[in-house]
């Protein structure tokens, strides 16, 4: 186990699908020291181009009783990446000071090999660069001693408008991720490839409490408060009846 | 997967290629123990190394077209403890001088007995061969891994993948050497010929017994360990984009059930039922064209092939691009 392994947590619960995760990744990463993430007709019909982060959609169940969920993607950072040993370059290596898996554009010839072993569609080839891209986990900014701490975070944490993107360190169990992950059901993707992702996934929860009937009335309830009070008959005179106001 | 021509080509020139070198040596080794009576000419073995050669050198042309930066190929060497791919990339250039170096041996006449074992007389056009031999396996198998490593990618992720690349590439190769022979040795031609028909069989078994397992496959991923929901019911409503991404090029082959199923049916025909009709005809009748017949039905048959081995194997990350919106 490396020292330290940094992921994210994204929490399903509460992601509303507004895809500021992948505008804001874009733009950080597309203005980044690597040079611009390409498009290809960004305005027409047909437009295609790299990204790093996408932001599916799913609906689970069948009407009335559907739900949807909207689920981000991008490189988990795998603990045992099976895209980084069939990389015959090195040009994809797991950093072993933080676990983050990257890709050296200068090395990379453009063979895709490392984008067919990895189960998650992680990767992308920028059609126009020819190298393979993937998350960084902004790399180029977590570290970044010119920015106040507090923005020291992926671009894309830091859009997230319902705080629905956690980053930190899943290797040190007092971190917030390795608490959310403990505490909230944390999981990984496709666990029966063994890749072991750093990043993990929390469920949609439903909160409910279970009320019994005997629980609404106090069972101890020496002064009788809560007895039933005598009702007036119907032709009693009424509290109208009685006040002049 | 989306099956992509630079490596079809690369895949089934150097079969064919490592094929041709083996058909060459096996007929020498057969003389060395004096099982064949006929030893060929110095030009049969210059020329059909040749032949294998300029096989070898057009598929690896055909592989840079794969690659994004050709310039920086040579880094692709750098990896050859973990990955396939750069022990390929290895072995290619590897098995290729030695292929020269064989050619040249037996141009150069170097016949003389370096041993003598009783009768057999071990010469240097043995070594290099024999060396050859090993090179030539090492790369049947670096390639196959290539594909059957990849353990997700259950279609290609059996012993079969290699056994089938390998007997593939024999098959092409000894038919190959038996058309060449027609010209170059025609004294062999009926040894080759039956050499061919043996291996295009076996390889029908194994690539026939692939067809069968992959039939039989269940996914062990689902859109429910994708997505870590549990629930029978879900439907993907967007992928989150609209004009497609590499994601759904590289990994879909985009075309019909009923055309993958036809290039399923061509293959079995164009590899294996016409080239061995047709390498038995040509060996019974003498009609030495229906044995080069044999070779370009066989090599045509071998590209469907191939195409339908990239297109059939199904990636897990294809579930997450069921829907665009
Ligand atoms: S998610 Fe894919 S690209 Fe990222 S580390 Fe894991 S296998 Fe590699
Ligand atoms: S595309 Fe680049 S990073 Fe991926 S395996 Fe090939 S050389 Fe390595």
């Amino acid at each position: 186990m490396e020292m330290t392994q940094l992921a994210l947590v994204i929490d399903l619960n509460v992601c509303v699908g507004c895809h500021a995760c992948v505008t804001s990744c874009k733009e950080w990463n597309t203005s980044g020291q690597a040079g611009s993430m390409s498009d290809d007709r960004p305005y027409g019909a047909d437009p295609t181009g790299t990204f790093f982060n996408r932001v599916q959609t799913y609906e689970i169940g069948a009407f009335p009783n559907t739900e949807t969920l909207h689920f981000p993607k991008s490189c988990l950072h795998c603990e045992d990446p099976p895209c980084v040993p069939v990389c015959p370059t090195g040009a994809s290596y797991k950093r072993k000071e933080d676990g983050i898996v990257l890709v050296d554009y200068d090395k990379c010839i453009g063979c895709k090999y490392c984008s067919w072993a990895c189960p998650y569609g992680a990767r992308e080839i920028d059609e126009h660069q020819k190298v393979m891209k993937k998350c960084t986990l902004c790399v180029d900014r977590i570290y970044d001693q010119n920015l106040p701490e507090a923005e020291r975070k992926p671009a894309c944490v830091l859009a997230c408008p319902t705080s629905a993107r956690l980053f930190g360190d899943v290797h040190d169990p007092e971190s917030v991720v390795s608490a959310a992950i403990r505490e909230n059901g944390g999981y990984q993707l496709m666990p029966e490839w063994a890749t072991k992702p750093a990043s993990h996934y929390l469920p949609r929860r439903k909160t409910r409490i279970k009320i019994h009937a005997d629980e609404l009335s106090r069972a101890d309830n020496p002064l009788k408060k809560e007895r039933q009070l005598p009702q007036p008959g119907k032709s009693e005179p009424s509290l109208d009846d009685v006040t002049s106001w | 997967m989306h099956p992509a021509f630079s490596v079809i080509f690369l895949t089934t020139l150097i079969g064919t290629g490592q094929g041709l070198f083996l058909a060459l040596y096996t007929g020498q080794v057969y003389a060395f123990f004096h099982l064949l009576s006929e030893q060929a000419s110095k030009g049969f073995y210059l020329g059909g190394s040749l032949i294998a050669l300029s096989l070898l050198i057009a598929g690896l042309i055909a592989s840079f077209f794969h690659l994004g930066h050709p310039e920086r190929a040579w880094r692709s060497a750098a990896k050859w403890r973990t990955s396939w791919l750069s022990r390929e990339v290895l072995a290619l250039p590897a098995f290729m001088g030695m292929v020269l170096l064989y050619g040249a041996a037996h141009w150069l006449d170097w016949n003389q007995p370096l041993v003598t074992i009783g009768t057999l007389t071990l010469s240097a056009t043995m070594v290099f061969g024999a060396l050859g031999t090993v090179l030539c396996f090492v790369l049947f198998v670096c390639t196959a891994m290539i594909y059957a490593c990849l353990k997700f990618l259950q279609e290609w992720h059996s012993p079969l993948t290699v056994i089938n690349y390998l007997l593939l590439g024999s098959a092409s190769g000894f038919t190959l050497a038996t058309a060449y022979s027609v010209y170059a040795a025609p004294e062999l031609m009926g040894f080759y010929g039956k050499w061919a028909i043996i291996i295009t069989l076996l390889a029908m078994v194994t690539r026939v017994a692939s067809l069968m397992r992959n039939c039989k496959l269940k996914p062990k991923s689902t859109l429910q360990s994708a997505i870590g929901v549990r629930h029978n019911k879900i439907v993907q409503q967007a992928q989150g984009f609209m004009g497609g991404s590499f994601n759904t090029r590289e990994f879909f082959h985009g075309k019909s059930k009923i055309l993958l199923r036809s290039v399923k049916w061509v293959f079995l025909i164009t590899v294996f039922v016409l080239p061995l009709l047709l390498l038995a005809g040509g060996l019974s009748t003498s009609v030495t064209v229906l044995l080069s017949a044999a070779f370009l039905v066989q090599y045509a048959g071998l590209l469907a092939e191939r195409w339908f081995f990239f297109a059939q194997a199904n990636h897990p990350q294809n579930l997450y691009y069921q829907a665009i919106s």
